[in-house]
């Protein structure tokens, strides 16, 4: 058993912090002051790096290192609350032409979002509905798709989706449409720096991404795999909140001692530091368990998934609590981190569905064991 | 990383599973019941199976095997660990003397001495126990004042201890006295191995809430130890109990039940309004948070035991499970009462659902919470030592010994 990253990833991992602490400071709160959908130029530099083709094959264009690898990415475009699309064109629209298109469609699309140039979004939600396939509404016939989608993270920057529908016949497809000529309207969310639309698709062309009916069973997957990555972004973040809790801990003073030596701010702190240790041996092991395809993803994923979002909420509420007014204010970044926090839980589905999810997986595990 | 064994690893864990299979009864699927900690039939159970682990060499399996010991890894050890909880045995005798008194006894008694101490005590023949807490020091363990007092080669022992567990059936106990209170509090320590059946020694056994009574409080009256048995210098008895304290239990799957399969099982059998217990959102709910709490405090040992075996520090992951899984367990078996409604008072394990395992859990579980560093000091340790937040403010540094115990008798 070897449960560690490996030198040249911890090297990845540093020239990874380095980029982003020169390069995304101070640029989600750009985004959200500002009129840009998300930081072209961090886009770019991402690019310039080959991020976005991290796990994609050589022979499609990317640079085909391990999905370790990209978690090891992910972390640190966590803790810098980079706002771009990467994990809507990596972790979600990568990943779906990864595990079920066609050679032809992953001739078409992979080196061009291994390159940056083109960008890709999952449109699964509609609003608020029983999460099961009988209650998608967005109808696939005849190579055309018709209905909405809200909300679609990145559904305004991007180039293409991949869109959960479902035939006539009431059979879920995933399936992959260009988005040059849908509606697209900008959603008002509690994280401007990570862009939401509505998506009206009116006759849009489209092609299948797997087969007729296992359109929920990919969707199901691919938001597992997505979780394991998105973790890592949640705990990047956690565990850049918890870092600046500690270091105002230390430093401001309140009846003439730093209010970091009394027992009421030592003590949520170390909670939050047992959160994000928890998330991260989580993180760790779901890492592996979609380096190696194990059988065990799915329960590795769920569990990921929870712990990730407990952490990533947990410190980043009490992240501002520490901070007092201060960090009521829109000047101290607390409140970004807490807005991404917030916003990163409910990507892939609350943290409620995914311990249901946890617990069925479970409890499947037991009656096969 | 790597999950998967080394084909030695392969070898050790067939090994194992093959000794276990002889040995041992495999836990039944979904619920697995424990022998119940502290009952006197526990003590002969433990040296049984004690000495088979030792005779087929799996004690102290990472110690070296000139003092009885495997000289194994420690991935060994968390594969016996995890091959072991899947067996019912007897836990809870040898964790205190072979997890944490005889690694202090390797690092400072004479060679003689390991090779008189060790041997048995891996055999189980020797049970050992560990006498730090009194009354007036727990958590301020370094406000102890059992005093000792050199005479010719020995030192006369007088005080009192107390929570000492297994003391009433130890053989040999590790101390840490007072040999000058004119010092400050952390210095004018010294730290002996002592035999428990010394003259002078008189253990009273502790009724714990739980009915049992596995704790002792231990009195000694003018208890003679020769100054052979010291160990570290004079007035040098903190640093000695550090290395006890230090040397955390590589204790996986020891977790007493009720965890959350215990919890799941039980939540198939219930019904409430609207269907089984295990379909409601509200337990649901908990029982993932509880896995991810179980397995993630699992997760994080196996990257403690990947810094170790890399020779790196292992970090602070082991309070981390410490301070979780103690009140975790309370919670789950008030949470199983809840389910059983009024019913969940009844204690019996003949009538009690799953043999009483909740209600058992509900009486045991606040010990968890306190011995072996409390819910609270483990949460300071975490800020001070991994977080590096200031101390908190004390009152007591560098006070002579002596003058701060006038102070504290009021
Ligand atoms: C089941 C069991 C087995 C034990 N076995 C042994 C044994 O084998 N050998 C042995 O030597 N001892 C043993 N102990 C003793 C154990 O180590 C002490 O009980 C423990 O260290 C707490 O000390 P105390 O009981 O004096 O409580 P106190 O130290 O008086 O603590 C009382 C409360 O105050 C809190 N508190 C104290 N100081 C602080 C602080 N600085 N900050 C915040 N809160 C604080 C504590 O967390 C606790 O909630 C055992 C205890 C139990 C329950």
């Amino acid at each position: 058993m070897n449960f560690d990253f490996s030198e040249e990833q911890n090297l990845l991992r540093e020239q990874a912090r380095r980029f982003l602490a020169e390069n995304a400071e101070g640029k989600a709160r750009g985004i959200i002051e500002g009129d840009a959908l998300f930081d072209r130029d961090l886009w770019r530099g991402m690019a310039d790096l080959g991020w976005m083709g991290t796990v994609i094959p050589e022979e499609y264009g990317g640079i085909g290192l391990s999905h370790e690898d990209l978690c090891v990415i992910a972390e640190e475009i966590g803790r810098s609350i980079a706002p771009t699309p990467f994990s809507s064109s990596v972790y979600l629209a990568t990943e779906a032409l990864l595990l079920a298109a066609s050679d032809e469609q992953k001739e078409d699309f992979l080196p061009r979002i291994a390159s940056g140039d083109t960008i890709g979004c999952f449109a699964h939600n509609e609003g608020t509905r029983k999460p099961e396939p009988g209650s998608i509404a967005t109808i696939y016939t005849d190579g055309k798709l018709t209905g909405e989608k809200k909300p679609v993270a990145d559904g305004d920057v991007a180039d293409f989706a991949v869109v959960l529908a479902k035939t006539p016949d009431g059979e879920p497809v995933l399936t992959l449409a260009l988005l040059d000529n849908v509606a697209s309207e900008t959603l008002e969310t509690i994280d401007p720096s990570r862009s939401h639309a509505r998506l009206r698709f009116d006759g849009t062309p489209a092609a299948l991404i797997g087969n007729i009916g296992n359109g929920w069973t990919l969707s199901e997957r691919l938001l597992d795999r997505a979780a394991i990555l998105f973790a890592f972004e949640q705990l990047g973040g956690a565990h850049r909140c918890l870092d600046m809790a500690v270091d105002y801990a230390k430093e401001r003073y309140a009846f003439g001692r730093p209010i970091g030596s009394f027992q009421a701010i030592k003590h949520k702190l170390a909670d939050v530091f047992i959160a994000t240790e928890l998330a991260r041996s989580h993180a760790y092991y779901g890492a592996w368990t979609l380096t190696t395809d194990a059988p065990d993803l799915p329960v590795a994923a769920a569990a990921a998934r929870v712990a990730a979002s407990r952490a990533y909420y947990l410190a980043a509420s009490e992240n501002i609590q520490t901070h007092g007014g201060m960090g009521f204010t829109w000047e101290l970044d607390c409140h970004l981190y807490y807005r991404r926090a917030k916003l990163l839980n409910l990507a892939l589905g609350g943290e409620r569905r995914w311990k249901h999810k946890l617990v069925s997986r479970l409890e499947n595990r037991n009656v096969a064991a | 990383m790597d999950f998967e064994d080394t084909p030695e690893e392969v070898e050790f864990r067939a090994e194992v599973r093959d000794f276990l299979d002889a040995n041992a009864e495999r836990k039944a699927p979904g619920a697995s019941f424990a022998i119940p900690y502290g009952g006197d039939g526990l003590v002969t159970a433990a040296k049984e199976w004690q000495a088979k682990k030792a005779a087929a060499g799996f004690s102290g399996i990472t110690q070296p095997k000139e003092y009885g010991g495997r000289g194994g890894t420690v991935i060994e050890q968390v594969i016996y660990n995890q091959e072991e909880s899947d067996y019912v045995t007897p836990i809870g005798i040898y964790e205190i003397g072979l997890g944490m008194c005889i690694p202090t006894m390797l690092a400072y008694a004479t060679e003689e001495q390991k090779q008189r101490f060790a041997p048995p005590a891996f055999r189980g023949e020797e049970i050992w126990c560990q006498l730090f807490s009194e009354p007036q020091a727990g958590s301020d363990l370094a406000n102890l004042r059992l005093r000792s007092e050199r005479d010719g080669d020995d030192w006369i022992l007088n005080g009192q201890k107390i929570w000492t567990s297994g003391a009433h059936f130890s053989d040999f106990g590790v101390i840490v006295t007072r040999s000058d209170p004119e010092q400050a509090k952390h210095k004018g320590l010294t730290y002996f191995f002592i035999d428990m059946k010394s003259p002078g020694i008189e253990c009273r056994r502790i009724h714990q809430i739980s009915g049992t009574s596995n704790f002792n409080e231990v009195f000694f009256t003018d208890v003679r130890v020769p100054d052979s048995q010291r160990l570290g210098a004079v007035g040098d008895g903190w640093r000695v109990s550090l290395t006890t304290l230090m040397n955390e239990r590589l204790a996986i799957g020891e977790r007493p039940p009720p965890g959350y399969e215990e919890a799941m099982a039980l939540a198939k059998q219930i019904e409430l309004e609207n269907g089984p217990a295990i379909e409601d959102g509200g337990v649901r709910d908990k029982i993932a948070d509880w896995y991810v709490n179980a397995r993630g405090v699992t997760l994080a040992r196996y990257r403690s035991m990947t810094a170790l075996s890399r020779g790196q520090d292992p970090g602070p992951e082991n309070s981390i499970g410490k301070a979780l899984t103690g009140k975790m367990r309370q919670d789950i078996a008030a949470f199983g009462m809840d389910l059983m409604d009024q019913s969940g008072v009844i204690s019996d394990p003949e009538l009690a659902t799953m043999r009483g395992m909740f209600q058992d859990a509900l009486l045991a579980g606040p010990g968890g919470r306190i011995a072996g560093g409390s819910d609270e000091i483990l949460r300071n340790i975490i800020a001070e030592r991994v977080l590096g937040l200031p101390p908190d403010i004390r009152v007591d540094k560098g006070i002579p010994f002596n003058e701060l115990a006038k102070k504290e008798r009021g």
